[in-house]
């Protein structure tokens, strides 16, 4: 065991912890990111409500996300151990800038990794926290003509307390009603502050993965003549340009949605 | 071969007593510097003026001057081994500056390198790393023959790329979190490479990478800045090699955990 | 004047070595470990000393005056390393290697060194690929061989153009293992200012830590001195800056012969001097005569166009060149060995045929391997060494010659010692470059590393044991008023250097030394320049001692006061290789004085009376020297006039 933790606190090991974590919110922003895209179907927000509710309420899925959260956890705390110790190799800095050639993401892992972790935590207390503890989401009722396949929906407002979810089909209409996580949605990003934030932390996101992706390939030591070119351009054109450009797309739709209102 | 084309420069040059004390900048005029001068001899103009005055001279570490003993050092104005590529301090002419020019003048800084006076820095926590285990353990004698061992070209000219590094520090003075990586990697990828340094490749690893962390120096992010500066041109590359070695001593190897456990560390 | 015993086993060549090992004493493996051994340097020489000594079982103390022993002069050994291992199938053997390097040595080397030498030279390249040094390779993963100067076969192994790095980074790994298991206490930073004598025998040294500046003493059974090489006497050389003569000078004068000290190498292909900054010269190795060809202008015309820069060397024609070494020497040609091709590249110059804009230099040229191989194969096998010409010349090699002149590189002469590697001080020992060596008057390429390997790995772990066998393994008395004497005599010696506070630096001194040795003990040397000069390098010590300025303290890092200690010895130095070189009226290898020549303008020697090895006895601040012989007997091979044509 003492093996085990020697191993872990090497500078090596922490490192490793570093890009087993990170690779795995990788995989995880894959997922995300193919949920939200339900926000652009054109069905009031009806798949988007569904999926929401299925996150967050078939057990696999629950025990992955705590998975998830830990991760950012271990993630965060083990850069900020680095961080320190870093610093502390170098007490004395330099006068002079320094200007060897190095990209200015993979300097700045910390500050981007700052942003991201500022951007979780207001992003979960909004969406997740509402969601899941807080009475604060209203309720949505869809009603699916079977025969036509059309969909109209209206608010509902349940009669118990702890009212999560139900679905029932009468007269050849399907009835569903979900929490509408949705509507929070669209009245957020319908606040210009909020969509500059959020637009500012997938930039974040593309510049710390930019480095981040294939920088954890190099941690776990996997370079490869052939492969480390692939794992560069994945890292660059899916984590660093079309993942932080769908979710950047996102609030700022919603928003000239909000204005054309 | 004198040219007219003469430069006058201003320094500014860190002075530090020795170790205990507290260092600061002190600024220089450079005067009448030749471009054919090397950087070094630059310095060695201007020492020869302070000794005029009685003044102590700058105090710099060197020998070879030709680039090969990794003595000397000198962060110059932003850059380990100044501005120019895969060259030293020592190789570095006054023809990449000009007339005019302000150059600043640091040590090398990392907890692991303290400073013994101005601008020379204590590297001997490279040598504890080498000593921990950047060896082939045979004796003298009782060797087999050189040539019973046949290593392809490819891996012969891998390994010795690896082994060019000249232990001078840049790549820890570059890198923002005084990381030892590049350096440390170097010799456990050549060794790691060639069939003589297989049976230790994998308790030199741990060895080694145990000493490295025991000196202080910081953690890789990868950000390659090592790589740009190094005089020798050595990759990245080893980095990674080392870590694949590294983890697969700690977590898959057996033979690599009952050699740890054996040596008690 | 005495006659000095070299302690040359009797018998045939081949077989005096192994009878030698066999009939040496030998220390109880249990009691090797209650005998100190102090080594100084950690070149190849030392390092390989160190690891073999430790690896037997002794208590090693090691120094070197460098942050680390890794950076040792001989890391900057570029060419390669001699061994007649015949892997090349073109004809070598071990006598062969033994007969060039006795030729190349025109005729002033011990058979008996030599012999051993190229025997055990074949150990050194399987010692060090164990130790993962990276020779270069062909594509059947067999190691491959190139050629070099003076010699007709492929024995030399190299590495790119960084075989010293490599093998001294193979020393430097074996000697890390032994610091690692606590066999070896090394000491950086240090620097020999002294060696103790007590009761007639080596038992210690004196040490300044260059750190704080503490003088302290250590004790020993034995002191082996692996400090290198004098080059730096001439001031501007392919040594290291910090290159110097202290440790084998102060030997010297407490009673160690100086061998041969007029023997210096100059290396034909080097960077020329640009200026009066210049502080040191780059030697560009000596492999690149296997595919550069050094030429010179026919006429003094062209050669005055080159120098003015009207016209650049690639636009002189081809019947314009004066390809005077593949002229001279056809079956040689650019491989002649290093004092043959000094020569002629400095008649060139004197024939006001020089080109660069000081008119001291010739071309090296490699056009026709760049088309005959292509750029690439040429950069593949000299790249390194290119690289550096044009970081310091801003000339781009590949398009126009590398212009190239002779500079002092290697010096022959040092510490006498006898077949066991032993001064006449019993205990103290020399190796390396440090000693006087195997190499006669001129030395081949690519043996220098061989003889520093072979006196570290393969020669002094033998011989050392007899005479600590002898000696017995009580401890030192570190008591001994020799210790205390010899640490109040160097804390003498070093104030008087501070107290110094005259009008001219010790560099100042230093180049004007250099600048004597050159004009009068350089590559031509006569009876009149070397009397003249040894008034100059006279009046000039007299007046460094005056007007020398050394500042700063002892109790802190002082670059200064080390320079001067070392400056102090090389002015010393000077003037007994003037009295060596005044002394020898002949030529050989690289002594060439003008009056011995043959009709050709070759070195011409005195065999009847100048086949000796010169070693010289101090007798006192400001004492003649006094001459001791030893004489060279040729068994086996027949003295004749070199020839490479
Ligand atoms: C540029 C160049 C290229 C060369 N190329 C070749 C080649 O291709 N092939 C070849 O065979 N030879 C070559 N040589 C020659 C060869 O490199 C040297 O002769 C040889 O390496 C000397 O080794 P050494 O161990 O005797 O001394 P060095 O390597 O010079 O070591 C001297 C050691 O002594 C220490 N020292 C000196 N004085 C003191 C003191 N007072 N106190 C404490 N320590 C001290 C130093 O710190 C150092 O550790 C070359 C030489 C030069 C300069
Ligand atoms: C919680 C907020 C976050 C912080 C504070 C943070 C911080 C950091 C820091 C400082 C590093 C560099 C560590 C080093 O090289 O020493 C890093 C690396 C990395 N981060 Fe983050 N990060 C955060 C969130 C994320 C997220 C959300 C992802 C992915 C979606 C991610 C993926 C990565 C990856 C892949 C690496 C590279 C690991 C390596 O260098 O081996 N991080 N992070
Ligand atoms: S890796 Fe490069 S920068 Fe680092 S010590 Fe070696 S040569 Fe210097
Ligand atoms: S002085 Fe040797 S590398 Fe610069």
């Amino acid at each position: 065991m003492s093996e085990f933790k020697q191993t872990f606190n090497s500078s090596l090991g922490k490192k490793l912890i570093m890009a087993l974590t990170g690779l795995f919110l990788c995989t995880f922003l894959i997922v995300h990111l193919g949920g939200n895209l339900l926000l652009f179907s054109d069905d009031d927000g009806y798949g988007f409500n569904m999926y929401a509710n299925f996150l967050t309420h078939f057990p696999p899925i629950e025990v992955v996300a705590y998975l998830l959260y830990l991760c950012i956890l271990v993630h965060a705390v083990y850069s900020l151990i680095l961080t320190i110790q870093n610093r502390k190799a170098r007490p004395v800095s330099y006068a002079a800038v320094n200007k060897s050639r190095a990209s200015w993401s993979s300097k700045n892992m910390g500050l981007l990794g700052s942003i991201l972790l500022l951007f979780i935590v207001i992003h979960m207390s909004d969406f997740w926290f509402s969601y899941k503890y807080s009475h604060k989401i209203g309720f949505k009722e869809y009603r699916t003509d079977l025969a036509t396949g059309k969909t109209t929906s209206v608010d509902y407002v349940p009669a118990s307390a702890d009212f999560e979810k139900s679905a029932s089909t009468e007269n050849n209409i399907e009835i569903v009603r979900v929490k509408d996580l949705h509507a929070r949605v669209a009245s957020s990003f319908s606040n210009l502050l909020y969509v500059v934030f959020y637009v500012i932390a997938m930039g974040a996101v593309a510049f710390h993965l930019l480095h981040g992706f294939q920088s954890a390939f190099r941690t776990l030591g996997w370079v490869h003549r052939k492969y480390t070119p692939v794992v560069c351009f994945i890292g660059t054109w899916l984590f660093a340009v079309i993942i932080p450009l769908g979710f950047a797309a996102m609030p700022v739709v919603y928003y000239i949605q909000s204005l054309n209102k | 071969m004198s040219t007219n084309n003469n430069m006058n420069l201003t320094l500014k040059v860190w002075r530090q007593k020795n170790a205990e004390t507290r260092g600061a900048f002190v600024t220089y005029k450079a005067e009448g510097i030749s471009p054919d001068m090397s950087f070094l001899e630059m310095l060695d103009v201007v020492n020869e003026s302070l000794i005029h005055k009685q003044d102590e001279p700058i105090h710099f570490d060197h020998d070879c001057r030709e680039g090969i003993c990794g003595m000397c050092s000198l962060y110059i104005n932003g850059h380990p081994h100044g501005p120019k590529n895969a060259i030293t301090t020592c190789q570095l002419h006054m023809r990449t500056f000009h007339d005019g020019e302000t150059i600043v003048i640091e040590p090398w800084r990392a907890a692991a390198f303290p400073v013994i006076k101005d601008l020379a820095v204590d590297r001997s926590a490279f040598d504890r790393i080498q000593q921990a285990g950047g060896f082939v353990s045979v004796n003298t004698g009782g060797v087999p023959d050189a040539n019973e061992i046949a290593i392809p070209k490819v891996i012969a000219d891998e390994a010795f790329n690896s082994a060019t590094c000249i232990g001078c520090g840049a790549c820890v003075a570059a890198c923002k979190n005084a990381s030892a990586m590049l350096f440390v990697s170097a010799k456990v990828t050549q060794l790691g490479m060639l069939p003589q340094g297989q049976p230790e490749r994998y308790s030199r690893v741990q060895a080694m990478v145990a000493q490295m962390d025991a000196e202080g120096f910081g953690s890789c992010t990868n950000t390659g800045a090592c790589e740009a500066e190094c005089p020798k041109e050595i990759k990245m590359t080893n980095i990674s090699r080392m870590n694949n070695d590294y983890f697969s001593a700690k977590l898959f190897r057996e033979e690599a955990m009952h050699e740890h456990a054996a040596s008690g560390e | 004047m005495s006659l000095l015993d070299a302690k040359i086993p009797a018998g045939p060549l081949a077989e005096k070595w192994s009878k030698h090992k066999f009939n040496l004493k030998l220390v109880n493996p249990a009691n090797k470990r209650k005998y100190d051994i102090i080594v100084v340097g950690t070149g190849l020489a030392g390092a390989s000393a160190a690891a073999s000594l430790a690896e037997l079982g002794y208590n090693v103390k090691a120094f070197c005056f460098q942050d680390s022993p890794r950076r040792a002069h001989s890391i900057a050994a570029q060419g390669g390393i001699n061994a007649a291992k015949n892997y090349q199938n073109d004809g070598d053997s071990v006598y062969r290697l033994f007969y060039d390097t006795i030729k190349g040595g025109d005729y002033r080397a011990r058979e008996g060194n030599v012999y051993r030498l190229a025997e055990v030279s074949v150990n050194i390249i399987d010692q060090c690929v164990a130790q993962g040094v990276p020779f270069a390779r062909e594509y059947g993963g067999l190691l491959d061989n190139r050629s070099f100067g003076g010699s007709q076969v492929s024995r030399t192994f190299y590495a790119r153009g960084q075989t010293g790095q490599q093998l001294l980074l193979g020393a430097y790994s074996a000697l890390n293992r032994q610091i690692h298991l606590g066999k070896v206490k090394m000491y950086t930073r240090s620097e020999m200012l002294d060696v103790v004598i007590a009761d007639g025998h080596a038992k210690g040294i004196v040490t300044r830590n260059l750190i704080n500046g503490n003088i302290d003493t250590h004790t020993g059974h034995a002191v082996l001195l692996c400090t290198g090489g004098y080059g730096n006497v001439f001031y501007l050389s392919t040594n290291a800056a910090g290159s110097n003569v202290t440790a084998a000078w102060r030997a010297h004068k407490r009673g160690a012969f100086f061998a041969n000290p007029c023997y210096t190498q100059i290396h034909p292909t080097c960077i020329p001097v640009t200026g009066d900054h210049q502080s040191k010269l780059t030697l560009m190795s000596e492999s690149l005569r296997n595919d550069g060809r050094v030429w010179a202008p026919k006429t003094v015309e062209i050669a005055e166009q080159l120098r003015k820069g009207t016209i650049k060397a690639d636009q002189v024609k081809e019947d314009d060149r004066d390809y005077f070494l593949e002229r001279k020497y056809p079956s040689f040609g650019n491989l002649v060995p290093r004092d043959v091709a000094s020569r002629n590249a400095k008649e060139m110059v004197d024939d006001k045929r020089g080109v660069g804009a000081s008119g001291f230099a010739v071309f090296l040229d490699f056009a026709d391997a760049i088309h005959r191989l292509g750029k690439d194969a040429v950069a593949a096998k000299y790249g390194n060494l290119f690289d550096m010409y044009y970081q310091i010349t801003d000339e781009d090699p590949y398009k126009q010659p590398m212009r190239i002149y002779p500079a002092v590189h290697y010096t022959m002469g040092g510490l006498w010692v006898d077949y066991n590697l032993s001064t006449n001080i019993p205990g103290l020992y020399a190796l390396g470059e440090c000693n006087f060596s195997d190499h006669g008057a001129n030395r081949l390429g690519a043996s220098a590393l061989m003889q520093g390997l072979a006196d570290g790995y393969f020669v002094i772990p033998y011989t050392l044991g007899d005479y600590l066998a002898t000696i017995g393994p009580k401890p030192v008395d570190a008591k001994h008023p020799a210790f205390e004497k010899t640490k109040q005599d160097t804390i003498n010696l070093i104030n008087t250097l501070l107290s110094m506070k005259g009008t001219k630096t010790v560099n100042e001194y230093h180049r004007d030394l250099g600048h004597i040795m050159w004009e009068y003990c350089g590559m031509a040397r006569t009876e009149e320049g070397l009397t003249k000069a040894k008034g100059l390098i006279k009046a000039l010590r007299e007046d460094f001692w005056k007007n020398a300025i050394v500042v700063g303290a002892n109790e802190e890092v002082n670059a200064s006061l080390e320079k001067a200690g070392r400056v102090a010895d090389f002015l010393e130095l000077g003037e007994l290789m003037v009295d060596d070189a005044l002394m020898r009226r002949e030529s050989c290898g690289g002594h060439f004085r003008l009056e011995s020549q043959t009709p050709e303008g070759e070195a011409l020697r005195d065999d009847d009376n100048f086949a000796f090895v010169a070693a010289w006895e101090y007798k006192g601040d400001n004492q003649p020297e006094v001459l001791n012989k030893e004489i060279l007997d040729f068994e086996f091979v027949h003295l004749t006039q070199r020839s490479y044509k």
